[in-house]
């Protein structure tokens, strides 16, 4: 990246397990993990509100919890398991959650979404059965203004009925 | 419309649903083109001031740096309503707030930009800055804010006052006249998204992708900013992360990086920070008001008086709109025979304020639920049955010329109050239930700039491939996309993912006049049905030909097939008959103003009702208030689909409690106090409570098979029901918004001290409102709109 910058910015090679995929890219230190993963890598599904850490919208997994990409560093994650919205559907094959989700309509202007979803889908495999108050204490770190969080809530409950068998 | 509908009121989810839950859907700032330069504003640090230099040497000569530009680049001057052109895209010699924009610099990278911007020199001498209302209506210690639009020595921007009735024989005929004050406290949209705008430039064309809920005026702005006519511009809009009417307004940074493509050559990005988007602001005016009503024994509205003042911020916006929207609405809840109605918006050293969800609305509704609580109280009335009894009537006429189609109030009411159990409800100190109700309109019945065109167009194409409809309406997250494809879903017999969709290009698509006001449903869904039905009358026609069948009605059109063809079977008879098969279709509302100026604002082909109850539970040893369930009860005309009507329901619900417990722009010194989502307090999943919604269907007369709005009005009585549900478990009132525990507290403290049990502002300012123009009512049978009611003016001119 030609930068303008008049001054000496250090670069460093990082190399991520990202959906499943190992990538390698040569990245400025300081550049955060939602910065690499929208601007170096293209995967434009990780949205940001904030950049502050106060929204949850940049939400990603890390070996599978949550963690807010805008405060996350590259190499602070190398060789852990990242998930972003882009690694949550099996190829053509939605995740119950996202099926869930578009069937009632719990995204409305939808820029919360992968953040929300990713949340949820952690939340699920430590606690398969949430009841509504765990659902909302794990995602109260996430905002939505489109909602109200009835129709998320409703397919969070929606997705755990049918991931686990009964 | 028969009972027998197809996919109308069926409860699709969202055509873009898939794209949004895997990360697909392309938002502004998804957007990344080849060579493309980031763009950064530098913003007024000082809430007034004097620009005496702008000195961009340094910015310029940094590697990496494309262009700077300065407000000597962007000399037009442009705003969102004909009578506030006052918005620069950079300002060139007075800045009016903190966050003012003043320069803008492209390079290659944001880091550089933003370093670029720290090197750009201004030199400003600081004027005493203005900071509320009460100092905005005296003269200016320096010079007014809009010194050439107010040509006043004091900041007044706008005002209004009117008279319609006798307001002195109202009043003469009360038993009990009772006086109170508001404060509606400012709050933001807070969208998830931050606004965002990419321009490219190329064969002489620019196109724009940008985070707008309106396409089309963005266009005309970029072509009066950059004086290139419309045709040379195309404006599309990108897949949207939130508006709330927060992107109604043409804003700086579009008109900036449209400029910067076309200077550079390449394509050039600007997304706003998160504190930038607090300074775009155009969010919900503080507003004062001042309610002055008579009261019969019996409970009956005898005469009311009202007078708002809203602190505007820097700029017009849609201010000039918004101060009328205080005062109007209130007479299509509640038979006032007698109105005064006086209004004045106000320039401070602030964000500008314009339409936030309710648009005006908010505030006016906030004060007459409560103000109408307590004239219930001092009759020793229940409040419902006071506030029951003033309905007004389906089919009728307002006292200031509003025109009343269906309104489901009673129903509504009924419906809330069962499921809530308000009546029975159990009084226990620090638990309580609290009511109000409201209406808002089903779009504008006038456009914001003059003209006599349809305010939707729709256009349908079908072909050997399908139907396409084109529309200018912008999805916003509501699913307007998927509105508009049941309806022509529905007339053409086909299921709404058969029909493609192209929305919100300038380029392509015919012009709509956006997605805010609560409109697109209404309009660009009436749009499409006659554009529709006409497509179905020429596939029809054709394909009775085909079958050798006379009489058209014969001809059986739904599950995909028309006649005994199936539907692409069927384009193809149609093509081969007709040619290329293109139809159209138009919506403008009927003119139902009155004979009166400024009564554009206001006017509606139809009004949606809602009621709510909302429970509380109410501290008082901390003051803490919590929600603990709300009962929502709207008259959406016909449920197009349940779905997503019910999503508008309960973000509205929703939006509302933040309004009404946390949200508040508070500014110090001339600087917003907490411009970051995490000191703007918003409800998060804990703080939302379970929300029950009921829609009632009255089938309104101009509807798209009798649909009306769903998006603004559920909003409007969630506040005035918290401070209601709030005095129900502690005997207080909370006169402001928002209901702090430290507001509850000092009511507390009030009521324990012998004074009057509230919290709220003291009273009202001393306003010089120009003398009111005189208005006398219609009969309130008189239902004739457009040509019709005209004709009736000048036959027997009543009015000034």
């Amino acid at each position: 990246m030609p930068s303008g910058l008049d001054r000496e910015v250090q670069r460093t090679v990082v190399r991520l397990h990202l959906n499943g995929e190992q990538v390698e890219l040569l990245l400025p230190v300081h550049k955060t993990l939602l910065e690499v993963l929208r601007e170096d890598l293209g995967l434009t599904g990780t949205k940001h509100g904030c950049e502050l850490g106060e929204c949850g919208t940049c939400t990603v997994l890390v070996d599978g919890s949550p963690h807010l990409s805008c405060l996350v560093l590259p190499l602070q994650v190398e060789g852990r398991a990242l998930t972003t919205i882009e690694g949550m559907a099996q190829g053509a094959v939605d995740h119950p959650l996202q099926t869930a989700f578009t069937e009632v309509a719990a995204a409305q202007c939808g820029y919360c979404s992968p953040g929300i979803l990713l949340a949820a889908k952690s939340l699920l495999e430590s606690n398969p059965r949430p009841s509504r108050r765990e659902i909302q204490e794990a995602l109260a770190g996430n905002l939505c203004r489109c909602t109200g969080y009835a129709k998320i809530l409703e397919a969070v409950e929606l997705a755990a009925t049918r991931m686990v068998p009964t | 419309v028969s009972g027998q509908l197809g996919s109308v009121g069926r409860a699709f989810p969202k055509l873009d649903g898939s794209a949004k839950v895997r990360g697909q859907a392309v938002y502004a700032d998804d957007i990344a083109l080849p060579r493309m330069l980031h763009c950064k504003i530098l913003r007024a640090q000082a809430p007034h001031a004097r620009i005496l230099s702008v000195d961009t040497s340094a910015a310029r000569r940094m590697p990496g740096v494309a262009a700077v530009l300065t407000g000597r680049d962007l000399p037009i001057r442009f705003g969102i309503l004909p009578v506030s052109q006052d918005e620069a895209a950079l300002e060139d010699h007075k800045v009016r707030y903190v966050g003012d924009p003043v320069a803008a610099v492209a390079a290659v990278d944001e880091e550089t930009a933003a370093a670029a911007c720290e090197a750009i020199e201004v030199e400003y001498q600081l004027l005493a800055p203005v900071m509320t209302i009460e100092e905005a209506l005296r003269d200016a210690a320096d010079e007014p804010i809009q010194e050439s639009f107010s040509r006043r020595s004091d900041n007044i921007h706008r005002q209004v006052s009117y008279e319609f009735g006798d307001l002195a024989a109202g009043f003469a005929a009360a038993d009990v006249v009772r006086e109170d004050v508001f404060f509606f406290q400012g709050n933001t949209h807070l969208p998830m998204e931050q606004h965002s705008a990419v321009a490219s430039y190329t064969d002489g064309r620019l196109t724009l992708w940008s985070s707008t809920q309106v396409v089309h005026y963005v266009h005309r702005a970029i072509s009066r900013v950059l004086e290139l006519p419309m045709n040379r511009i195309r404006v599309i809009g990108a897949a949207h992360g939130g508006g709330f009417g927060g992107k109604t307004d043409p804003f700086a940074h579009e008109i900036v990086v449209a400029k910067l493509a076309i200077l550079t050559g390449r394509p050039v990005k600007c997304t706003l920070t998160r504190e930038e988007v607090f300074y775009a602001h155009r969010g919900r005016h503080p507003t004062l008001l001042w309610y002055r009503t008579g009261v019969a024994s019996d409970g009956r509205i005898t005469a009311m008086h009202l007078r708002t003042a809203l602190d505007g911020g820097a700029y017009g916006s849609y201010g000039a709109a918004s101060v009328f929207y205080t005062g109007t609405l209130q007479t299509v809840t509640y038979d006032i025979p007698a109105y005064k109605f006086e209004g004045t918006r106000v320039y401070t050293n602030k964000p500008p304020c314009g339409p936030k969800r309710g648009h005006g609305t908010p505030q006016g509704r906030f004060g007459i639920e409560i103000h109408l609580e307590k004239i219930a109280h001092d009759l020793g009335m229940d409040p419902v049955q006071l506030k029951r009894r003033n309905f007004v009537k389906p089919f009728s006429r307002t006292v200031n010329w509003l025109r009343v189609t269906s309104c489901g109030l009673e129903e509504c009411t009924e419906k809330v109050l069962a499921a809530s159990g308000y009546a029975s409800r159990t009084r226990v100190k620090g638990k309580g239930m609290g009511f109000a109700i409201s209406s808002y309109m089903s779009g504008a019945g006038t456009a914001i700039y003059w003209n006599d065109m349809p305010h939707s167009e729709v256009q349908i194409k079908v072909d050997r491939t399908g139907a396409t409809l084109y529309c200018g309406a912008m999805d916003i997250g509501q699913g307007s996309d998927m509105v508009l494809a049941q309806v022509a879903a529905e007339e053409l017999g086909l299921e709404p993912r058969d029909i493609r969709l192209v929305t919100a290009d300038t380029d392509l698509t015919p012009v709509d006049l956006g997605s805010y006001s609560s409109r697109v449903t209404f309009m660009a869904g009436n749009a499409a049905l006659e554009a529709a039905r006409k497509m179905r009358s020429l596939i029809v026609a054709a394909v009775a030909e085909k079958m050798r069948v006379l009489d058209l009605e014969e001809i059986d059109v739904g599950g995909g097939r028309v006649g005994e063809f199936g539907f692409e079977e069927a384009c193809v008879i149609a093509t081969t008959k007709f040619g290329a098969l293109s139809t159209t279709g138009s919506y403008k509302p009927p003119r139902i103003g009155g004979p009166f100026k400024g009564s554009g604002v206001g006017p509606s082909p139809a009004y949606s009702y809602t009621a709510a109850v909302v429970e509380v539970a109410a501290d008082p040893r901390t003051g803490i208030v919590t929600v603990e369930k709300v009962w929502i009860a709207h008259d959406i005309g016909r449920s197009i689909n349940p779905l997503l009507v019910i999503g508008q329901v309960e973000g509205g619900v929703y939006m509302g409690l933040g309004e009404a417990l946390m949200e508040e722009q508070e500014f110090r010194k001339g600087l917003h106090k907490w411009p970051s989502m995490l000191e703007y307090k918003s409800p998060t999943f804990l703080d939302t409570p379970p929300i029950e919604t009921i829609l009632v269907e009255t089938i309104d007369p101009e509807g798209p098979y009798g649909a009306k709005e769903a998006g603004q009005g559920p909003l409007l009585p969630v506040i005035p029901a918290v401070n209601a549900a709030v005095f129900d478990a502690l005997g207080v009132w909370v006169d402001e918004t928002p209901v702090t525990p430290e507001k509850v507290l000092r009511a507390l403290e009030a009521k324990a001290k012998g004074g009057p049990p509230r919290h709220g502002p003291k009273g009202f300012p001393a306003i010089p409102f120009p003398e009111p123009i005189k208005v006398e009512p219609p009969a309130r049978d008189d239902l004739r709109v457009g040509a019709e009611l005209e004709a009736a003016f000048s036959e027997s001119p009543k009015a000034d």
